[in-house]
């Protein structure tokens, strides 16, 4: 491995002094003289017509400035649009769009009817009350299941099918046929909130070009182009300015306040403020789908992977939102990290009048590694197997192909992390009643980076100042995970300055160098490769400048500790501040504007997934001990190691802290979340009945971080943000159902299914 | 309604109406706006103040419950240009990342702290119960707690 300056240490990351003073860098945090409150509408009905609406009351009530309904919307429908091969990826699909304020009819509850803005938050809300709307309610459908059924109330004139995928390789019948043992079973996961302690927040202006401007929390600087379409703006009227996230997590990758906030804006001439409650939190943005997935597995008698055939069923919600991409997840991960020779899986998205369900970090790869990693445990149980060796026997290798066709260009290292995790367990213990312990593996694969038909691309601007520092500008917005303080550490590691000496300022859609979305866990890959390369052509420049000066040839020439250096001769040094300016005296550049294209692909065959959906996949493993009360049902988690292929680590505090993170929101998944819907509507939209993992909730986390070199990223990194949390439901799963002797299907594992599991059969 | 308080060491005058909370008081009034606001409920802690050392939901409490009362927020762990242990100890071990809860964690385990000096994994723990965080899983908030304890050895 190369030696490493910067790369793989911990440095302070500069938001984090940031965020310790308090500092207000959040999109709440700035208020404009003048600025009026928004406030939304919402509907209480999941399935309803608006047979009438009459908002003159909360018109006149004093300090109101505008009370806006569908009518006032220029172009009333949200459209999902990713570039790239769009047409052909959506071919066949429902894709019904979404209004930004209901028009005739609501189909989730929550749905926005009617925006206000006024002078104060206080009157917003008062004229809310006087909103009348009289609603009459329509059969709707709450379970996706039943929504298939032909005769079933129809969410959208298209159909309840929003999109199938397939997935064919081999010969499934033979596949069984050649089976010693086959094990079937059905998994459940429910509705979850992404419950970030930021909910969607936003600040709207109009400046002296009159351009829109929106400094909004947000992981998608280009829903600008979604503000423009729904006021019929042309895109470079409005501009979308990056703050830092008080978290995403995908729930801000799909448009929040956005639209709604760009329309009071511009109807008011006025600046606005638009803030979700809570409650509008829960019941207003995207969910995770809720997936019922039916897997059978077939394995000689040795343990031999022979035949994998599922059918996965998810809840899309109202709306179309990001449900196809998020299938398509679901469907390239559906057999796991596992060679299997024969693969039927079908998937299917379909409306209901559910609240709507889009990304939500590990976006579909994580329903189904419950069910491969279930059918792992459930077949080592059949086939009295040790359930490592089992894993071991069948997972993936270089030069192998995933169910896609796709081969795998390096050594995936599952082995290796699976058998780290195990390890860090520790030595067994064993239980006194009424506590049963039960300990088991998860091991997962998730894609980083995009679909390959989007050809994704990032761009950003490194360049040096007269003192030797650097700036870097791209428009990456930071979600918390430490996306700019990466660029930093980046950019400082290839100019041979400490990451003190660089800044990476601004995200914003029209000021910084276009980057993409913070979502997918692509940004270390595309901003990082593009800083990288950004950083290298300055870098060029600098040791041509240093090497005229210090009389050396450029290969001679060294970057370190903010000064260029003669190789083998260190008192022969000039401080970076002299190279500079010895390069702009000489007219050498000394920035740099570049970009990173990813590796571009066609969509994958919708009948046969054959294709290449992803560049590349992060491999890691979950290890877990559980502590289950026979008694009570309840379960504690008592140890968890999470191991994982980083590619390479660039600052290790934050890529220990994707992997304990993930575990947390794992665990929560796993063991208490759930939206409780009655026919669409929500009981629990608060944190006093929906509740998250608390400090007392979890164990620490243990972290181990492999780095093979081999992803895409800078330095040979791979993405962690996702992959970090994939194998925690399942491993939680296992655990759980070795402590009791019987297989556990359904999320979350509350005290009462635990006890129903003990009460049945082994 | 006129309130007289200490606010992060200094008096305070001022005026708010009597329906605002704490934390409107401190965004919408002091315009101090480290406080931040995530359920509304006093679930989350993400509002979490001291006041006379204990620490409040500061979206529950009216601003008229701490008329005449010491009350400090995050922007008052900074003394004369030196940053609280607890925050550089924050900072430099990653228990920061969204940062959002940050501003109630520091403030939760400031008041531990005052109360124990040297407290064990399972006091940190306790203490920060009221304090939810989405993004760190809680264990390098954990440790930088503990490091920062004055009676750590």
């Amino acid at each position: 491995m190369p030696a490493y300056r910067v790369i793989g240490t911990s440095p302070a990351r500069a938001d984090a002094w940031e965020k310790v003073r308090g500092r207000p860098i959040y999109a709440g945090d700035l208020a404009v003289a003048g600025m009026l409150h928004g406030r939304i509408v919402r509907s209480p009905y999941a399935s309803a017509r608006i047979a009438r609406l009459d908002t003159r009351a909360a018109r006149a009530l004093p300090g109101v400035i505008a009370v806006l309904t569908a009518a006032d919307v220029p172009r009333n429908e949200l459209r999902m649009e990713l570039p790239g091969r769009m047409a052909e990826a959506t071919a066949g699909a429902v894709l019904a769009t979404q209004p930004a304020l209901a028009a005739d009819r609501v189909r989730f509850q929550g749905e926005p009817v009617v925006a206000i803005a006024a002078e104060t938050p206080e009157i917003a809300a008062g004229a809310a009350d006087l909103v009348e709307v009289e609603y009459e309610e329509l059969p709707g459908v709450y379970d996706p299941l039943a929504a298939l059924d032909p005769s079933a109330p129809r969410v959208h004139d298209g159909g309840n099918v929003l999109r199938r995928w397939h997935l064919r390789t081999g010969d499934v019948a033979r596949g069984f046929s050649e089976a010693a043992v086959v094990v079937e079973h059905t998994y459940r996961t429910p509705f979850v909130d992404h419950v970030y302690l930021e909910t969607e927040t936003g600040l709207g202006w109009i400046d002296a070009e009159g351009v829109l401007v929106l400094r909004v929390s947000t992981q998608v600087l280009e829903h600008y182009r979604d503000v423009a379409e729904i006021l019929q703006l042309p895109h470079g009227r409005v501009r979308l300015e990056g703050t830092y996230l008080g978290g995403g997590f995908g729930g801000k990758e799909d448009v929040t306040v956005e639209c709604l906030l760009g329309l009071l804006v511009w109807k008011t001439r006025r600046p606005v403020q638009l803030v979700f409650s809570r409650e509008e939190s829960f019941i207003g943005h995207g969910k995770r789908h809720p997936y019922v997935m039916r897997y059978r597995t077939g394995a000689t008698r040795d343990g031999t992977l022979t035949a994998v055939e599922a059918e996965l069923v998810s809840d899309s919600g109202a709306y179309a939102a990001l449900s196809p991409w998020v299938l398509l997840y679901s469907l390239v991960t559906a057999t796991g990290p596992y060679r299997v020779p024969h693969v039927k899986v079908d998937a299917t998205t379909v409306y209901t009048n559910n609240p709507v369900a889009s990304a939500y970090r590990c976006f579909g790869s994580i329903q189904t590694c419950l069910a491969y990693e279930g059918q792992m445990d459930a077949l080592a149980a059949t086939l009295a197997m040790d359930s490592l060796a089992l894993r071991e026997k069948n997972f993936l290798r270089k030069g192998d192909a995933l169910a896609t066709g796709q081969v795998l260009e390096t050594e995936p290292r599952l082995s290796e992390t699976m058998r780290r995790a195990w390890a860090g367990l520790g030595e067994p213990r064993s239980p006194r009643r009424p506590t049963r312990i039960g300990r088991a593996v998860a091991a997962s694969f998730t894609p980083y980076g995009r679909m390959c038909w989007t050809r994704d691309s990032a761009s950003a601007w490194v360049g040096m100042e007269l003192d030797g520092t650097a700036v870097v500008r791209c428009a990456a917005p930071d979600v918390g995970g430490g996306q700019t303080s990466s660029l930093c550490a980046i950019t400082a590691e290839v100019l041979g300055l400490d990451v003190a000496q660089v800044v990476a300022v601004g995200r914003d859609s029209h000021f910084t160098p276009r980057a993409g979305t913070t979502t997918a866990t692509r940004q270390l890959l595309m901003s990082g490769n593009a800083v990288l390369n950004a950083a290298r052509e300055v870098r060029h420049h600098l040791l041509a400048a240093a090497a005229a000066l210090l009389e050396a040839a450029p290969g001679d020439v060294e970057l370190a500790d903010g000064h260029a250096f003669v190789r083998g001769a260190p008192g022969r040094a000039l401080t970076m501040a002299s190279v500079v300016k010895g390069a702009i005296a000489e007219g050498r550049p000394v920035q740099a504007l570049e970009k990173y294209d990813a590796p571009s692909a066609p969509t994958i065959d919708p009948l046969t997934g054959q294709g290449k959906a992803f560049n590349d996949y992060t491999f890691g493993t979950h290890a877990i001990e559980v502590e289950v009360d026979e008694e009570t049902g309840r379960t504690r988690v008592s140890r968890f190691v999470a191991c994982f292929d980083a590619g390479r680590v660039i600052n290790r505090a934050s890529a220990e802290g994707q992997l304990e993170g993930g575990a947390v929101q794992g665990l929560g998944y796993a063991l208490m979340e759930e939206i409780a819907l009655e026919n669409g509507v929500s009981k629990n939209p608060h944190l006093v009945d929906y509740r998250i993992p608390t400090s007392l909730d979890v164990p620490p986390i243990e972290t181990l971080l492999l780095e093979s070199g081999d992803g895409l990223g800078p330095f040979g990194a791979k993405g962690l943000g996702e992959p970090a949390m994939t194998p925690s439901i399942a491993a939680v799963a296992n655990a759980v159902s070795s402590a009791v002797g019987a297989r556990v299907t359904q999320l979350p594992i509350t005290a009462e299914r635990v006890r129903a599991a003990l009460g049945s059969p082994a | 309604m006129k309130l007289e308080l200490t606010l992060n060491g200094r008096p305070c005058v001022t005026e708010a109406p009597g329906h605002w909370t704490v934390l409107d008081l401190l965004r919408d009034g002091l315009n101090l706006m480290g406080t931040k606001y995530g359920c509304g409920e006093g679930v989350c802690g993400t509002c979490t103040v001291l006041a006379d050392g204990r620490p409040i939901r500061a979206c529950l409490v009216l601003a008229a419950h701490v008329r005449g009362r010491a009350l400090v927020t995050v922007e008052g762990l900074e003394r004369d240009g030196r940053l609280d242990p607890l925050q550089t100890s924050f900072a430099e071990r990653g228990a920061a990342q969204c940062g959002f809860c940050t501003p109630g964690m520091l403030l939760a385990a400031k008041a531990l702290l005052a109360q124990n000096p040297a407290p064990t994994v399972d006091d940190v723990r306790e203490a920060l119960a009221g304090n939810l965080c989405r993004c760190t899983g809680y264990t390098k908030i954990v440790d930088a707690v503990l490091a920062a304890a004055p009676g750590a050895r």
